[in-house]
């Protein structure tokens, strides 16, 4: 592992070694119609390296057992290797204590219990939430559900044609009454890049707290909770490379220490009687039941191999791969890119013209391409640009310039057979 | 493994270009709205029923070649026949696309160039484009305005 980004004669430019990431990850040497798999839906999913698997085996084979009431050698290590997972968690996101990282189901679970916990003590009747136009479903059904519990009103930033928040815009719409900004760090469908701190600074310069979905960000740029100064900011491990079913909730310790839990139930209490509970303390106040132990400790296997990738290192690999890939699908006749911001991950939202999204996905795989058709969870987003669709080609630390090129001439061959 | 060739053939290829009926009829007195909740694809088809009859019949909306080939079939195929006859062919169509094998029945509706759309069996990822029509059909013939979703 500590060899990957060491020099090869293999490497790019930056000396980073793209074939040794990919053995890394069984699930790529293998063929799919007749082709070698050339994966480009790493916004959907991510696939899993081996230290991954490693460490789910080594769970299961050898320290299973359930954790923080076991008196037991097993259980002790379960619970060490859990425990050091949220301190990982916390090195990994620049937060200042572990007691601020809290495991969850995933980046939606996230958002729901900041919803439900923080949201209902923030927000009121004639309050706004605001959000953006390019919001995932998971950063804008909680908020509705809210609001509508709470007779708040969901307010969205409009968006430019090229993807961005438009600052004047965003900024009219903080107002006295809006009491909390649900933001995106990166936009999965677009790949934009919003300028955090910024609309971070001018939220706090208003006392507005902010709640930042990290779900398409944590595996393409570093981040760093405490520089951006954000209030929350929620994960999930598959989209970096940890297996599905985990997520992290990082908060700051003075939101979470008020916060109410969300969910009842085991691990969550000091002491249960039939008159009261009270409840333990945080972070695991929020923990309530077994959690996915395997995953957590998978999830830190996923976030030290991404360390040791280095996360410049392989953004850069990623930058170059995206402007390989906005240069090669430009020059494709009758396909518009859709998604131009300037600050940009490798996401590529396309639409050929006459051929729909669903017919270019089942054509591409027929090449061995996986891409993602559809509204990408992101029907709002989908109506502001006036389609109901879009083909998603996103990138990740293994993909290749060759296989950017075959995402090319892939396209090419669609429009052929389609005409 | 499954050939796009299957899926993609001619026929297809050349509704999707050309939908057949792809308006609404003036008289038409029966319609439904079909939602594939999973692309956002809707169509809308329309009906003009007399007398048990399907006088004319017409679709609209934005569809993958698939969903839009089977509506295109689909109306090309039922203006003229009865609504008993529209719902035979409903049941035979599903059977077909979600590759429930069928028991030998002599008074089944023939296919004809409904078999086209039988390779959509192979691709999983793909029924719901090529039934959708056909639920939206169901719907439309069981009367009122209806919303028919791909998500049951
Ligand atoms: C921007 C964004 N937010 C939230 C989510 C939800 O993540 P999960 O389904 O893992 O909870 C996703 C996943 O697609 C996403 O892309």
């Amino acid at each position: 592992m500590a060899s990957l980004t060491t020099p090869s004669r293999a490497s790019g430019p930056a000396g980073y070694d793209v074939e040794a990431v990919r053995r890394e990850f069984p699930a790529l040497a293998q063929a799919v119609n007749g082709h070698p798999l050339i994966y480009l839906d790493n916004a959907a999913t991510t696939q899993k390296p081996r230290v991954v698997l490693a460490a789910l085996r080594q769970y299961y084979e050898r320290d299973c057992a359930n954790i923080h009431r076991s008196i037991h050698t097993l259980g002790e290590r379960a619970t060490e290797a859990y425990e050091h997972a949220r301190r990982v968690t916390q090195r990994f996101l620049g937060a200042g204590s572990a007691r601020e990282i809290v495991f969850t189901a995933g980046a939606t679970a996230g958002l729901n219990l900041i919803a439900q916990t923080f949201g209902r003590m923030q927000v009121g009747p004639g309050d706004e939430i605001l959000v953006t136009a390019m919001e995932h479903h998971s950063n804008i059904v909680p908020w509705q559900m809210l609001g509508q519990e709470k007779g708040a009103r969901l307010v969205a930033a409009p968006i430019s044609d090229a993807g961005e928040l438009i600052w004047e815009e965003f900024e009219r719409r903080l107002t006295p009454r809006t009491r909390l900004l649900a933001i995106t760090h990166v936009s999965n469908a677009l790949g934009t890049i919003n300028p955090l701190r910024r609309l971070i600074a001018a939220a706090h310069a208003q006392k507005i707290p902010v709640v930042v979905d990290g779900a398409q960000a944590v595996a393409h740029l570093p981040v760093n909770v405490a520089e951006l100064d954000c209030d929350f900011y929620v994960f999930s491990g598959h989209k970096i490379y940890a297996p599905t079913g985990v997520g992290v909730l990082y908060g700051k310790s003075e939101w979470l220490e008020r916060m109410p839990p969300w969910q009842g139930g085991g691990d969550m209490i000091r002491s249960v009687s039939f008159e009261a509970t009270s409840y333990n303390r945080v972070p695991y106040k929020f923990e309530a039941g077994t959690p996915n132990i395997a995953g957590v400790i998978a999830l830190a296997a996923a976030l030290d191999f991404a360390l040791q990738l280095g996360l410049e290192a392989s953004a850069a690999h990623e930058e170059r791969l995206r402007q390989l890939a906005t240069e090669r699908l430009k020059s494709i006749p009758r396909l518009r890119l859709i998604g131009e911001a300037r600050e940009k991950v490798g996401v590529l939202s396309f639409v050929l013209a006459g051929i729909h999204p669903h017919d270019v996905s089942t054509l591409l795989d027929q090449q061995g391409i996986a891409v993602r058709a559809g509204h990408h969870c992101a029907q709002p987003l989908m109506d502001r640009f006036g389609v109901p669709a879009t083909s998603r080609a996103s990138l990740a630390a293994y993909n290749t310039a060759a296989e950017i090129e075959a995402l090319a001439a892939g396209i090419a061959q669609v429009q052929e057979m389609m005409s | 493994m499954p050939d796009w060739r299957e899926l993609y053939q001619e026929l297809i290829l050349d509704h999707n270009r050309r939908p057949r009926n792809f308006r609404r009829p003036a008289a038409a007195n029966r319609e439904a709205q079909g939602f594939n909740s999973l692309c956002g694809d809707r169509l809308v088809l329309y009906l003009q029923l007399r007398d048990g009859v399907i006088d004319d019949i017409g679709f609209q909306g934005a569809g993958c070649a698939i969903s839009t080939a089977s509506a295109s079939l689909l109306t090309e195929r039922l203006k003229g026949k009865t609504a008993a006859e529209a719902e035979a062919l409903f049941r035979r169509m599903h059977a077909l696309l979600t590759g429930v094998p069928e028991p030998e029945d002599p008074a089944q509706p023939e296919l004809g160039k409904l078999q086209a759309l039988a390779g959509v069996a192979e691709f999983p990822t793909r029924v719901k484009c090529a039934t959708l029509a056909w639920h939206t059909l169901h719907a439309a013939l069981a009367g009122g305005q209806a919303l028919v979703s791909t998500e049951e």
